[in-house]
């Protein structure tokens, strides 16, 4: 069977992160899964052990100063330059802003089709792909070269089948242009123990409801009960309520856990946008007419400062 | 400053968006087609940075010929002039070719710095400034929630999963911002009626060196094979809270096993 490429997605606090976990688990399915680790160097030898884990037959390790120390362009061009040798039956990265950028740059130095946000990948390339706010669902086909597909969080259920990947260094060569764009410093902000929100198998996500940036933490001490990350609506966010990485919908970030809980959001479509898709949607407002109790799979018509720690005591006893 | 601002005309976010039957393009026809949302923080930047540093702002758009309404509306704001590149060829072409013809037009008007919206509201597809990035031999700053200009230096910060980045380059550059960057301004009435006498120039692909095969539906390296609405959500159990409200929603989360 042929290769398929993964490019993995990783964070220096957490490592491979679970979406590198369901594109391997997907690449299994179209042929033989090579993990692609782009970093600083060490990388590969820190994310290997989780990589075979879920079937990474062989690790391609680009590393370094010249791949960690700017914006994509570099890790394209390793990339472009590992499928021209290589030539795979796919190449899968996550729908993530990083993946997305290395994925257009592929497009173009490879001519190259390319499908971004896509749930599910058949084996004879045929993408799905979710549209619109999630109102359309779409069915695609590179036309031109390869798959070359962004996997959106949380689509596939990652499942592990061990593998002993051999670690292959890949020589790094770019060119000045690729080194256009610097990354003179990172700023951790927000840590914390928190599942990333894309990833996240529980949501929960207050709006302009929730009142003020103190109140948000009645919608943090939910998800924490639930192991769940935190969301927010625009309206949340533009008012100052909480930071602006955390906002879902249209212009924030798409999710789509296995539960999500909307605090105080009536459902703007601007918000449903981001979450629509999501398995199990549960809503308190205390408008019974906003529009989030159309999409609630559960829904209380009430005062979310009652409900809430009412619903985070009674999970506090059933623990 | 020489600014060039990419702008998109799309179908209202607000409202029914579908998928054409026919060829399987955005159905533009039947929308309400306005300004991208995030373009006008992009023109609201590029604004700005000509109230402080001086020189010119051009809107750069592709689309058909309604997308004038979107090149008025983005003028109004206060730019320049605009160049709209319009040819019955480019209906359907996908994003790889979509920036070849934008790269070309970029080539045309010489600019030290083009900026653009994160994304469109219509795709959510993020490619485009990497790829025009890739075809400029340019840098790519992306998802900006702060711009700084010193000279030909650009420094941005950008939000990541873990924080922020601080990233420089040299123009000509291109640099794609979020929401938070700014506060768009209201066109006032004067720039309204300043807008309609702003020169408008169209180019075509010939204009452009493009052969229309490289473009449009038939140059496409993607296809939509098939489409269809997915089924609306329908609302389950509604509760009015009467003080067991929350212990009803613990009680429906243990059901479906959550907790």
């Amino acid at each position: 069977m042929s290769e398929v490429l993964v490019v993995v997605e990783a964070t220096r606090e957490f490592g491979v992160k679970k979406v590198t976990l369901e594109m391997l688990t997907l690449a299994r399915e179209l042929g033989t899964p090579s993990a692609v680790v782009l970093g600083g160097t060490g990388a590969a030898e820190a994310l290997a052990g989780k990589l075979g884990e879920y079937g990474a037959e062989k690790i391609y390790a680009a590393e370094g100063d010249e791949i960690d120390g700017y914006l994509v362009a570099p890790k394209a061009t390793v990339v472009a330059d590992l499928v021209k040798r290589v030539q795979p039956a796919a190449v899968l990265l996550a729908s993530s802003q990083e993946g997305k950028e290395i994925a257009a740059r592929l497009a173009v130095k490879l001519d190259n089709g390319i499908l971004t946000d896509v749930v599910a990948l058949t084996a004879d390339g045929t993408a799905t792909q979710v549209a619109f706010a999630g109102s359309t669902i779409v069915k695609s086909k590179v036309t031109r070269g390869l798959p070359l597909v962004t996997v959106r969080p949380n689509s596939v259920t990652p499942t592990a089948a061990a593998a002993t990947p051999a670690v292959e260094q890949l020589t790094v060569a770019v060119t000045d242009t690729d080194k256009l764009a610097k990354v003179v410093d990172r700023v951790a902000e927000q840590k914390g123990s928190r599942p990333e929100l894309t990833e996240a198998g529980v949501v929960v996500s207050g709006g302009r409801g929730v009142g003020n940036a103190d109140n948000f933490k009645l919608v943090e001490e939910l998800a924490d009960l639930l192991g769940g990350a935190v969301g927010a609506s625009r309206a949340a966010v533009d008012s100052g309520f909480y930071p602006h990485q955390f906002q879902v919908g249209q212009t924030g970030k798409t999710v789509s856990p296995q539960l999500y809980i909307a605090l105080g959001i009536s459902g703007a479509i601007q918000h449903r946008a981001g979450m629509q898709t999501s398995k199990t949607i549960v809503a308190v407002n205390k408008d019974g007419e906003a529009p989030i109790f159309e999409l609630a799979d559960f829904g209380v018509v009430g005062d979310l400062f009652k409900v809430v720690p009412q619903a985070a005591d009674e999970i506090r006893k059933r623990k | 400053m020489n600014i060039v601002v990419l702008v998109k005309q799309v179908p209202d976010s607000g409202a029914d968006r579908n998928l054409r039957t026919d060829d399987n393009t955005v159905d533009r026809g039947s929308a309400n087609n306005v300004i991208n949302e995030m373009d006008e923080y992009a023109i609201e930047e590029a604004l700005k940075i000509k109230e402080a540093h001086g020189g010119e702002v051009t809107i750069l758009t592709m689309g058909p010929d309604r997308a004038t309404e979107s090149i008025r509306k983005a003028l109004s704001m206060g730019p320049d002039k605009a160049v709209h590149v319009v040819d019955d060829a480019l209906h359907g072409s996908c994003a790889v070719a979509t920036s070849k013809v934008l790269a070309a037009a970029l080539g045309q008007l010489n600019a030290d710095l083009v900026l653009c919206g994160s994304e469109s509201t219509d795709g959510r597809v993020q490619v485009l400034p990497h790829m025009l990035a890739e075809r400029l031999g340019v840098a790519a700053l992306t998802g900006a929630r702060k711009l700084t200009v010193d000279g030909a230096t650009l420094t941005v910060e950008r939000q990541t999963e873990e924080g922020y980045e601080v990233v420089t380059a040299s123009t000509p550059a291109i640099v794609s911002v979020w929401d938070t960057i700014n506060e768009p301004r209201y066109p006032s009435f004067k720039g309204i009626m300043a807008a309609k006498k702003k020169p408008v120039q169209t180019l075509s692909l010939a204009d452009l060196g493009v052969a229309a095969a490289e473009v449009g539906l038939d140059g496409a390296t993607s296809a939509v094979v098939e489409h269809s609405k997915r089924p609306p959500r329908s609302g389950g159990v509604k509760v009015t809270d009467e003080g067991s409200g929350g212990a009803q929603l613990v009680e429906f989360l243990a059901t479906e096993k959550f907790v």
